[in-house]
């Protein structure tokens, strides 16, 4: 008997440990032989920690399980009061087109066995056969963006690293996943870390690239110690080292962990970070393709980007291009959190709307009240109201609306959220945040708090300031975090003014 | 002040292929990777900026500059956005004039208002950007920040107070906008990297990651204060006196770097000085001593009144010029009139001009009538003179200091550059972050091995005395490995004594296997180094003292030269044997014709053609023998045949070995003119003093240690009278010569009329140039930064057989161990100006160095008193221990006369120039409860010598 307890640190968080505990124990008491595969989650949070027993139809899941319902797994499984179904006929589960995470949850995150047999390496394989611009020509004919917010051309940015001469070139994954609401990144290194290593070899071998840093916030524990697991389980297999699956390629890669700032989730900050400077952030130019770590050229990708490589190859680049809108090609992992009733992970490709994401999708709100926002794109992502369910997942289709998609976080909100203090807190956010290298962000996002305190407190000069404030920051600030913390400000001034007047009670008083 | 501000072109030059692009209509090609920014202003376009300055790399802070390209998203920042062919930029549209005021009313937002009462009201960048942008309401209201000591009636807690505990400039973190100026300028151009920010966001902070300036990693070079577009760090001496009114660009007179600086003046006053960018030889750079310590100058130690007496014993006497003149010729004639004309010489000094310098030689050779001139070159680059006229032609460095911007590897032997030659240093630590190697070869390990961002290097920490053992073993690898340049050797160089040399060192007695023991080097360093310096596209070779003074020191010099040669490193930028010279002036005064054999240009008295053209210019007849050398002075004076000396600007006494020798010289003199601002060491033996003049307070020119001559403005009339000139022109006229010079400019014709290396020079030509590398004549009229380009001066490069000699110098068991002294920072040679500076905050006394074995050894404890003695004599002072010199060695300075390291060191010199050996004494150090009897003596007899007559 083979059961799945996922070892993903939400479910972990919501007692998965202890269910497999229970599964051993129970196991061990009556003399059953049962296999314990810790996987990674399928992304449904709700039903975390959701437990998988292996049948002959397929695996069946049950959840959210407590140790309490173990011992009914041994029973009869269709009558187990969490059972759920073959998982691949769960609904959220089913609808999905699991490309970057089609392994996620299926396999043991370690084994390179089970990473093979559901077609791990395979890419590599066919980027090994290829020459060296047909790898990057594939990448760039996926139509492949950055999934870390910015939506760069995958493509252009390595071409730009494999045009560049230098004694050495550098792959850096950008693992610092710092938005509050977003999971991805964490759940794919915790639920298939080889095909994130797969990615970064590819790379490697397509940018002349022999040495990779993956950089992890130091919040993520887990991810940590299964990347560095998976770094000595690749060595093994000879996916890593002076020869790459035993071609000419050497590849190396080290884990690096952040330090706990948020700013080094940008790219020139991380690149400081990870070289043992202060994280801050670099003015581009150079572009750290050209001057990156050490000034050498590097490509600094994010884990979804390098974790969609080996699909793209294995698939083929028209194949992923397929799906998709406009510019925006292939899926996205979306990250449904907040107030939401089915909150977790949902791949699919972009153009279902923001409607679908947050009804259909996600279920509406957890507390059953009526969505007032969602924002999206992480705590510098814009507000949307329901006004704009219409808007299409895409990235030229949410900037035409003053928003991002960004890592493709979407926080949901119901009509007792209090947008003013939101708006506040997106200030706030930034000031604590803000590495302090540029003058709007340093001063202004502190001046910003004081701003919208001063609009809570009755004073209509401050309306005026604080929007002069949001362009100077927006247009005048040296990264994206300054850049895009008058987003949500703007967004929720614009959507709900009255909630940045006087309380009621207080102009009472 | 801003009207004599050089226009800061916001980011530094580029070297690229040209790129034209058009700002604001104007059409502007400028190299490819120049900034927008730069690009604006040298189209005439000022884009407003604050945290960008040409002699930092650009970080985008501060986001005035914003611009917009027309193609391109958003406001680009100008210092940090790269030219690109056909760009079509806007400097000035309402959307950016509405960012720039709204960046600035942050700014402004957390900045006291305190402009009328500020320091550096009317030179404050933050002020200039306020009113550039047009700034003329502050919409937010008191929140956070960081100037206000108290808010609400309670401390604030991001208030700093200031830090005053540099001597020399403030810090008050309430005027900082946090633009990192200062600290890039640590980083970037002085290379310490003692400044950082700590913090983020808002509470981003600069800090020096110590209690206070002076407690930290801080050298006080004045980078900081610079680079501060506001009062946040500023020079005392502005917040006490006010703003300068007007700058004179002059250069320092310090050490051989020779900075350019601006003096900048209020009336008479000296406000400040800074390092001037069009500056070759420092480019805007400068170090504690030359920012900072010239209060000297109006010290109130120094003498202004001429002063006489007849024996020593007496107090002085202040007289007028006539009587001290009249009285020091009647004496003069006295004597020669009593011993003959050889019986008296001068001294001339390597801190004055070479107008002076030139004056005092012709003194003794045109109106003494004897060729007993020397110098302190004697005493530190002699051997330099000689080793390299012998094997190039030309006893001078070969490059220019911008050179080092172009090698690949600097081999540094015997050599502290960033303590004895810091600008230089600072220069040189920046190419070694960009990448070149280093090797030292030093018994010490000297700072320069701790740079930070230090790539490739090797140190070959040798025992003291084994120079010519270590180089000579390097030339064996390169010749026995084949690792030579045959190409340059058969082009440029004599093949035969190349062939000879070749064979000389291929000896197996050569080898560095056969020398490690005695060197203390392990062979395989030695190999890896000489393999370095033979593989590197650019090695250069910079050199210092520790090679010099020596008693094998012209044959160090003959065997640096050598392996330039050999490996064809001669002739281009990035190459070269470069000598750090001490002092100020001290390539100048050798050029002078100081030393008794060489008349100007360094050609030979014995030479009847070039004694004509003196002849001729002079109207007298020379004596075609050469004089004496300091120490021949010295000797003949202990032997009753030489009694009266004319010393400019030069303390012999605390400087030369053998003190007790130097006293015995000067005592048997009947009379000693010593010249000076100080009543120095040399003065207590002294019958006449005239006083000097500073370098702020007479017109000439320096010659720096790239041949550079640089002009020296008088920016303060002399408040002894007189410039130095002026004075030895006096006392020319005294003893009967008919001098009639108005002004330096007319000296500098006839040094031009006379020496074929400064042919065309004149002031006009300095002037209007700034400065200019000797040889400057028809063969060469724009100078010569580089020198051997096409071919050696001598003609052939000669290859000089080095064998080693060892020292008589030796260890035994009453002299166990090996003193070798030099310098620090923050003091210059023998400390009569550093020590009249608050630079004492940073080194009081000379201090022992001693390893911690021999320390142990001996129970010497940090901070002891010990007594240091050699065969010549002894003194004490306070030790230190470091494993910075190797046990065996130990290590002084001689700044301090109450400490006279010299009374230590021997009278042991060079074969060959009579150089002093001062870096191998064999001595014993042991504790002590007090000065010694010499130490004593030697006080009681300085007080009593500078006792000065009450004025009738």
């Amino acid at each position: 008997m083979k059961i799945y307890v996922p070892a993903d640190a939400a479910a972990r968080a919501l007692g998965a440990d202890s269910v497999a505990a229970a599964i051993a124990a129970h196991a061990g008491l009556n003399g059953q032989d049962v296999t314990i595969v810790r996987n990674g989650s399928r992304g449904m949070i709700w039903l975390e920690p959701m437990v998988e027993v292996e049948t002959a139809q397929g695996r069946i899941g049950f959840g959210p399980m407590t140790p309490e319902d173990v011992p009914a797994l041994f029973n009869d499984l269709a009558a187990h009061p969490k059972a759920l179904g073959l998982v691949d006929d769960i609904p959220f589960f089913k609808s999905q087109t699991r490309l970057t995470f089609a392994r996620v949850g299926l396999i043991d995150p370690l084994s390179i066995a089970d990473y093979q047999a559901n077609g791990g390496l395979s890419g590599l394989r066919r980027a090994l056969a290829m020459s060296r611009d047909a790898r990057l020509e594939e990448v760039t004919a996926s139509g492949l963006r950055g999934r870390g917010g910015a939506g760069f051309p995958t493509g252009i940015k390595w071409k730009t690293v494999a045009g560049a001469e230098a004694p050495q070139k550098y792959i850096v994954c950008n693992a610092d996943e710092g938005d509050s609401g977003t999971f991805a990144d964490r759940m794919l290194m915790e639920g298939d870390p080889l095909c994130l290593i797969e990615g970064m070899v590819i790379a490697g071998l397509s940018v002349g690239a022999t040495k990779g840093f993956v950089y992890i916030r130091s919040e993520y524990p887990d991810a940590i110690r299964v990347m560095r697991a998976a770094c000595d389980v690749a060595e093994e297999a000879g996916l890593l080292g002076g020869s790459v699956l035993g071609s000419e390629h050497a590849f190396d890669l080290e884990i690096r962990v952040g330090a706990g700032a948020y700013v080094c989730g940008e790219e020139t900050s991380l690149l400081n970070s990870l070289e043992g400077k202060r994280g801050t952030v670099r003015a581009k130019p150079p572009l750290p393709a050209l001057k990156g770590f050490m000034g050498r050229p590097t490509v600094v990708n994010n884990v979804l980007s390098l974790g969609t490589i080996p699909w793209i190859f294995e698939h083929g680049a028209a194949a992923y291009a397929d799906f998709g809108i406009g510019r925006s090609r292939g899926t996205m992992p979306l990250q449904l959190a907040g107030n939401i009733r089915f909150g977790g992970l949902y791949e699919t490709a972009f153009g279902t709307t923001l409607g679908e994401v947050v009804n259909t999708i996600g279920g509406g709100t957890a507390s059953g009240r009526p969505v007032k926002a969602v924002q999206v794109g992480g705590p510098l992502g814009a507000y949307f109201t329901p006004e704009q369910f219409d808007i299409p997942v895409g990235y030229e289709e949410f900037a035409a609306k003053d928003g991002i998609v960004g890592h493709a976080g979407f926080t949901v909100f119901d009509e007792t959220a209090d947008m003013a203090a939101m708006a506040r807190f997106a200030m706030e956010f930034c000031a604590i945040e803000s590495c302090g290298t540029c003058t709007p962000c340093r001063i202004g996002s502190v001046r910003g708090v004081e701003t919208i305190d001063r609009m809570l407190a009755g004073d209509p000069a401050a309306e005026p300031i604080l929007r002069d404030l949001c362009e100077v920051m927006k247009l005048g600030s040296l990264c994206a975090l300054g850049g895009f913390a008058p987003y949500p400000v703007l967004s929720a001034l614009n959507a709900f003014p009255e909630e940045f007047r006087p309380r009621k009670q207080e102009a009472a008083e | 002040m801003k009207d004599f501000i050089i226009p800061d072109h916001g980011t530094p030059v580029r070297k690229g292929a040209p790129v034209s692009l058009t700002i604001d209509g104007v059409a502007v090609t400028v190299p490819a990777g120049t900034s927008v920014m730069r690009a604006a202003k040298e189209a005439g376009i000022t884009v407003p900026k604050l945290c960008a300055t040409d002699m930092l790399e650009p970080i985008g802070s501060c986001r005035l500059c914003m611009v917009e390209v027309e193609g391109m998203r958003g406001t680009p920042a100008s210092c940090t956005t790269p030219v690109q062919s056909g760009m079509v930029v806007h400097t000035q549209t309402e959307q950016l004039a509405k960012l720039r005021r709204g960046v600035m009313e942050l700014y402004i937002s957390d900045h006291p208002l305190d402009c009328l009462t500020c320091a550096a009201n009317g030179d404050c960048e933050l002020q200039d950007m306020a009113a550039a942008t047009g700034l003329r309401d502050v919409r937010y209201l008191a929140g956070e920040n960081h100037f206000e000591p108290r808010q609400n009636g309670e401390a604030n807690p991001c208030y700093i107070p200031k830090d005053q505990s540099n001597p020399y400039f403030s810090y008050d973190p309430a005027k900082c906008i946090v633009c990192m100026r200062c600290v890039r300028a640590c980083e970037e151009v002085q290379g310490t990297f003692a400044l950082t920010i700590e913090g983020r966001g808002f509470d981003a902070r600069i800090s020096t990651a110590a209690p206070d300036f002076l407690s930290s990693d801080c050298v006080s070079c004045g980078a900081c204060v610079q680079a501060c577009p506001t009062a946040t760090l500023v020079e005392k001496t502005v917040e006490e006196v006010g703003l300068p009114e007007r700058s004179v660009v002059t250069t320092c007179a310090y050490c051989g770097v020779g900075c350019s600086f601006e003096a900048q003046m209020r009336g008479e006053e000296l406000v400040r000085m800074v390092p001037y960018k069009g500056g070759e030889a420092n480019r805007g750079h400068s170090c504690v001593k030359g920012r900072f310590a010239w209060g000297y100058a109006t010290h109130k130690d120094r003498i202004l009144n001429p002063m006489i007496r007849d024996t020593i014993d007496a107090p002085w006497r202040e007289v007028s010029w006539e009587e001290a003149l009249a009285f020091t010729a009647k004496k003069m004639g006295a004597i020669q009139e009593k011993f003959g004309k050889n019986a008296v010489g001068v001294i001339t000094s390597s801190r004055c001009t070479n107008e002076e310098t030139f004056l005092v030689q012709k003194l003794t050779r045109a109106v003494f009538g004897n060729n007993n001139t020397d110098t302190c070159a004697r005493v530190c680059h002699s051997p330099t003179g000689y080793g390299l006229k012998q094997t190039f032609g030309t006893s001078a460095g070969t490059q220019n200091f911008d050179s080092v911007e172009e090698t690949d590897l600097a081999l540094v032997i015997g050599a502290n550059p960033t303590d004895a030659h810091p600008v230089f240093g600072s220069r040189l630590r920046k190419r070694l972050r960009q990448g070149a190697s280093l090797i030292v070869v030093d018994p010490r390990r000297i700072d320069l091995l701790e740079t930070p961002h230090l790539g490739e290097n090797l140190h070959l920490q040798l025992k003291p005395g084994t120079n010519v053992a270590t180089v000579t073993a390097l030339a064996h690898v390169i010749v026995t490995e084949g690792l030579y340049n045959e190409t340059f050797i058969r082009e440029r160089c004599d093949w035969e004594e190349w062939s000879d040399y070749a064979d000389f060192v291929s000896n197996p007695e050569y080898s560095p296997e056969a020398v490690a023991e005695l060197t203390g080097v392990p062979a395989e360093t030695m190999r890896a180094a000489a393999r370095a310096y033979a593989a590197a596209p650019n090695a250069s070779i910079y050199y210092g003292l520790g090679v010099t003074e020596h008693s094998q020191g012209s044959t160090t010099v003959i065997a640096i030269a050598n392996l330039a040669m050999m490996t064809g490193n001669i002739g281009r930028p990035g190459v070269g044997v470069n000598p750090l010279r001490g002092q100020n002036n001290v390539q100048g005064s050798c050029d002078m014709g100081s030393f008794p054999q060489d008349l100007p240009g360094y050609r030979h008295v014995s030479d009847p053609a070039v004694r004509a053209i003196f002849e001729n210019a002079w109207g007298v007849t020379l004596d075609p023998e050469p004089g004496l050398r300091i120490n021949n002075m010295l000797d003949a004076a202990v032997q009753g045949r030489f009694k009266g000396i004319y010393i400019q600007g030069e303390d012999i006494l605390q400087s030369d070995p053998d003190t007790r020798h130097v006293v015995a010289g000067l005592a048997a003199m009947d009379c000693v003119i010593v010249h000076d601002l100080f009543l120095n060491e040399t003065a207590n033996y002294a019958h006449v003093f005239l006083p000097g003049s500073t370098f702020l307070e007479k017109d000439g020119t320096f010659t720096n240690a790239e041949r550079r001559i640089n002009m020296v403005r008088r920016v303060m009339s002399p408040k002894n009278g007189f410039a130095d000139w002026e004075v030895t022109q006096m006392l020319a006229n005294a003893m009967g010569a008919n001098w009639s010079y108005t002004h330096p400019r007319e000296i500098m014709a006839e040094i031009a009329a006379t020496t074929p290396g400064f042919a065309n020079v004149t002031y006009d030509m300095l002037e209007e140039r700034g400065s200019v590398q000797w040889p400057c004549n028809d063969n060469a009229p724009e100078g010569s930064p580089v020198m051997h380009v096409d071919g050696f001066v001598r003609g052939k490069g000669r290859f000089i057989r080095t064998a080693y000699v060892p020292t008589d110098e030796r260890t035994g068991p009453r002299f166990p161990l090996l003193l070798t002294t030099g310098r620090i920072l923050s003091q210059y040679n023998v400390g009569a100006q550093t020590r009249r500076t608050e630079n004492t905050a940073w080194h009081a006394e000379d201090i022992l160095e001693i390893h911690p074995q021999d320390a142990d050894a001996r129970g010497i404890n940090e901070g002891d008193w010990v007594r240091l003695a050699s065969r010549s004599g002894d003194t004490t002072l306070r030790a230190t221990i470091t494993e910075r010199v190797s046990p065996g060695v130990v290590y002084t300075t001689f700044h301090h006369p109450t400490t006279q390291a010299n009374v230590v060191t021997t009278d042991n010199s060079d074969w060959a120039t009579n150089c002093p050996e001062y870096k191998v004494t064999a001595v014993q150090v042991a504790p002590s409860n007090g000065p010694s009897e010499w130490q004593t003596e030697y006080s009681e007899q300085a007080d009593k010598s500078r006792r000065i007559e009450a004025a009738e």
